[in-house]
């Protein structure tokens, strides 16, 4: 099957988990016999890559690209395609008009059987292509404008977007079925147009680093004298729920004391994020690293006993998986799309505080819940593969494909 | 005409469920087992309704019935204290229908424990103290005596059968399973290893499980079942066996399959169809046990229990979490039963039900299969979580009553 894949990153060039996800799927896709043009928006080598083709629809650099922030919507400006400046890549509509205009052209020399549109940032070039070639869509969504905007409405024009692909799409994909019910409550999608396709974790993916003790001497100390750490590692904004993180970590340490907290990471919160922890009276037992990458991003997922995913929002959370691979026991928000492919976890509404402090005081003080949690969600994260994934997505293709002309 | 009799035996038992009970109530409420308000939380009470409903009511209307209309048919029950206290608390309908049963004579209680623990594996005078609870139970509201026991989950091994002869039972239940009895056959009355008198009946897992679990499975090559397809098999198993031991939970009928499932008209048409074709249907466990000589000695060093694949108690102690609650729990039985506390002493025996650390099975997870975990909680990490809060709160009452101690954690 020849697919046509539209994306917006792949590593090393990538700014977080949509870049990884795209290209260990289309990897195990590749290995099961389609063949893939996977379009970029930016120009770069992709190492360990032959197994498809890779297009740049433009000559920017991916450190340029990144300038554009494929995360934050906000940053897209409200301007319709039709009057966006194909020549000004300084902007986000500009570089979305020369993706269109590139994947048009590809058409006349591939002839795709599928094309397969990932996020909001390429999916008006998905419904181009649908338009010029007659092949099915498929629009994956990795996020919504409602998971990235947290409590505020969002971009209406991201949401306009991503509205009218869902509409045009033959088939769509979900990273999680937190994700299925956004697109079928907020965009008013029919159910058994969203098939639900969970995110997987490859073994290589995963850092297999030796865990410098150093990094964190403090808090290994504090661990040696009987305390637990909880840590959490993301980008701080609403959308991770860490000022309820926060009001939990305070009213644990009135049962317990000897547990403290790792805030791994940075984002428009911080400031926030460590008045709290003052006012609450917890500011000695709450570390906040600031933005973490390479060993001490590592080594973050080493020193946690605990880690926490409070996200309000959250479509899949690639993270919990990681923090898995890393001996933690897992504490995951019911709003976080990762929970439903794993077992062995404590759950709680990230707005029940209590529940959240009641479930991290159990594991500080039962030797036996800990192991028990770490030792089986060990099991249940590496049942997880790629190759699953892309066989699922074969058989969405092929739905999508009946009633088309083949 | 058959010369088989069928031995039937149904278990009846709720526990009391811990609700979810929170590090923020440890000290502050004592109230383990009753719900708030709030329609989320386990509720006993709502969860007892359900099954009377469902099972209780409509299972001893028809066990009733049938003992009216067929002279010969008979069976033997056992009933926990926890049913029995939540039976008279909640629906006093439910025991009046069970004291019906048994004032037919032909209905016989069976001896357990009060609180459907395993206390036997981890105390023996508690465990004592918990069948003698129970027998008085028992007589004060049937008017009746045990005489044949049976181990919750009906674990069983030679030290039980041991000890219940000594404690005077003519009789002792136990799994047939093929581990113990090799080539032999379930339809026969054993002597336990290291007993004289006391007669060992074993139960015919194959017969049992087509009702209790397969009954109304569309997969099994055999559904529907149906009556004379079920007597068929009763003739056809072990054909000079005397005994056919078909043991079961009680909430088979209703709870476990539906009402819907056919399995009322079912089992009516299973004792009509019977009766006409056998000259001795139904005998209890004591009948079976006067009226059947041991046919040779059964040797089980090792536990076994009616419950997994595995018959042994790792679906209750398999796991380090489930290990460190009985540990805990157990560990408090001095300080316990020193206060001479009536509501603590009987807290803490509540929280010995099996069923606790039953939620708190990780096996079924292991497996990749959650749906076969029968538990009211959403995991067995939240079963353990609230049930080591409640063992805190425990540890607390302990200390302000005695005034000494510490609270570990």
């Amino acid at each position: 099957m020849n697919i046509l894949m539209l994306g917006w990153e792949l590593p090393p060039h990538n700014s977080g988990g949509l870049g990884v996800a795209c290209y260990y799927l289309a990897r195990s896709l590749a290995r099961q016999g389609s063949s893939i043009d996977f379009v970029v928006p930016y120009s770069a080598h992709h190492p360990d890559s032959e197994f498809m083709t890779i297009h740049s629809a433009t000559r920017l650099d991916p450190l340029q690209r990144n300038g554009l922030n494929a995360y934050d919507s906000d940053a897209a400006e409200h301007t319709s395609l039709d009057k966006a400046d194909v020549n000004d890549l300084q902007s986000m509509r500009g570089v979305q008009k020369r993706y269109v205009q590139y994947v048009e052209q590809l058409l006349q020399k591939v002839t795709p059987d599928v094309i397969h549109a990932h996020d909001w940032l390429t999916m008006e070039a998905g419904i181009h292509a649908k338009r010029l070639t007659n092949a099915p869509l498929v629009v994956h969504v990795h996020a919504t404008e409602f998971d990235r905007s947290g409590e505020r409405s969002g971009n209406p024009i991201v949401h306009e977007i991503e509205q009218q692909a869902l509409l045009i799409a033959d088939r769509i994909i979900a990273v999680s079925a937190i994700t299925k019910a956004i697109i079928v409550q907020q965009y008013n999608i029919p159910a058994d147009k969203v098939e639900v396709v969970h995110n997987a974790i490859d073994a290589e993916q995963l850092s297999n680093h030796t865990y410098d003790l150093r990094t964190y001497q403090y808090l290994e100390l504090l661990r040696s004298e009987g305390y637990t750490v909880a840590a959490t590692i993301t980008r701080f904004t609403i959308q991770k729920g860490l000022t309820h993180f926060m009001r939990a970590a305070a009213r644990a340490c009135e049962k317990y004391d000897k547990l403290v907290f790792l805030l791994a990471g940075d984002g428009e919160q911080r400031d926030e994020l460590i008045q709290l922890a003052a006012e609450y009276g917890i500011a000695d037992k709450v570390f906040f690293t600031g933005f973490v990458r390479g060993k001490q991003w590592r080594d973050a997922y080493s020193v946690a006993d605990i880690f926490v995913m409070s996200s309000v929002s959250e479509p899949f959370g690639l993270t919990a998986l990681e923090a898995a691979h890393h001996d933690s026991a897992l504490i995951i928000s019911k709003q976080s799309g990762v929970g439903e492919v794993l077992d062995s976890i404590f759950r709680y509404d990230f707005w029940d505080t209590d529940r959240l402090a009641d479930q991290m005081i159990a594991i500080a003080t039962s030797p036996s819940l800990s192991t028990t949690l770490r030792r089986n969600v060990a099991r249940e994260y590496t049942r997880l593969s790629w190759d699953d994934v892309a066989q699922k997505c074969i058989a969405v293709y092929q739905a999508s494909r009946i009633g088309v002309a083949v | 005409m058959s010369q088989k009799s069928v031995v039937l035996y149904l278990h009846v038992h709720q526990p009391y469920r811990v609700r979810p009970y929170t590090v923020f109530e440890t000290s502050q409420s004592h109230d383990y087992f009753n719900a708030p308000s709030d329609l989320s939380s386990i509720d006993n009470e709502r969860l007892f309704q359900k099954v009377a409903d469902k099972s209780y009511r409509p299972m001893n209307a028809k066990l009733l019935e049938l003992l009216h209309t067929h002279p010969d048919f008979k069976l033997s029950l056992s009933i926990t204290g926890t049913f029995l206290e939540q039976a008279e608390q909640w629906a006093p309908d439910v025991l009046d229908g069970f004291k019906q049963l048994v004032a037919t004579g032909r209905v016989e209680i069976l001896a357990e424990t009060y609180y459907h623990s395993l206390a036997f594996y981890y105390s023996q005078t508690e465990f004592i103290r918990q069948v003698e609870l129970h027998s008085k139970k028992i007589n004060e509201l049937f008017g009746v005596t045990p005489s044949v026991f049976r181990g919750t989950e009906l674990a069983y091994d030679n030290s039980v059968a041991q000890w219940a002869e000594a404690a005077g039972y003519s009789g002792i239940l136990a799994e047939g399973w093929d581990g113990i009895l090799d080539w032999r056959s379930p339809g026969y009355v054993y002597r336990p290893v290291g007993t004289e008198s006391i007669g060992l009946l074993l139960k015919n897992y194959h017969l049992s499980d087509d009702i209790a679990f397969r009954f109304s499975n569309r997969a099994w090559s055999e559904w529907p079942l149906t009556a004379d397809k079920f007597t068929h098999w009763l003739h056809s198993t072990d054909i000079d066996a005397p005994l056919v031991n078909l043991f079961m939970d009680y909430e088979t009928f209703g709870e476990h399959q539906w009402s819907d499932t056919g399995i009322f008209d079912f089992f009516g048409n299973f004792i009509s169809t019977w009766c006409d074709l056998t000259d001795t249907p139904f005998l209890t466990v004591s009948d079976a046990i006067t009226r059947h000589q041991s046919v040779g000695e059964l040797d089980v060093p090792h536990t076994v229990t009616w419950a997994d694949s595995e018959r042994d108690l790792s679906a209750w102690t398999g796991n380090d979490m489930q290990r460190e609650a009985l540990r805990h729990l157990y560990a408090l039985e001095h300080d316990v039963i020193r206060t001479d506390d009536p509501q603590l002493i009987a807290d803490w025996r509540k929280l010995q039900a099996s069923d606790h650390v039953y939620y708190m099975s990780t096996k079924w997870l292991s497996d990749g299969d959650v749906h076969a975990y029968f538990s009211p909680y959403d995991s067995p990490y939240d079963a353990f979580l609230y049930y080591i809060n409640v063992i805190r709160d425990l540890r607390w009452r302990l200390m302000k009553h005695h005034n000494i101690g510490r609270l570990h954690g």
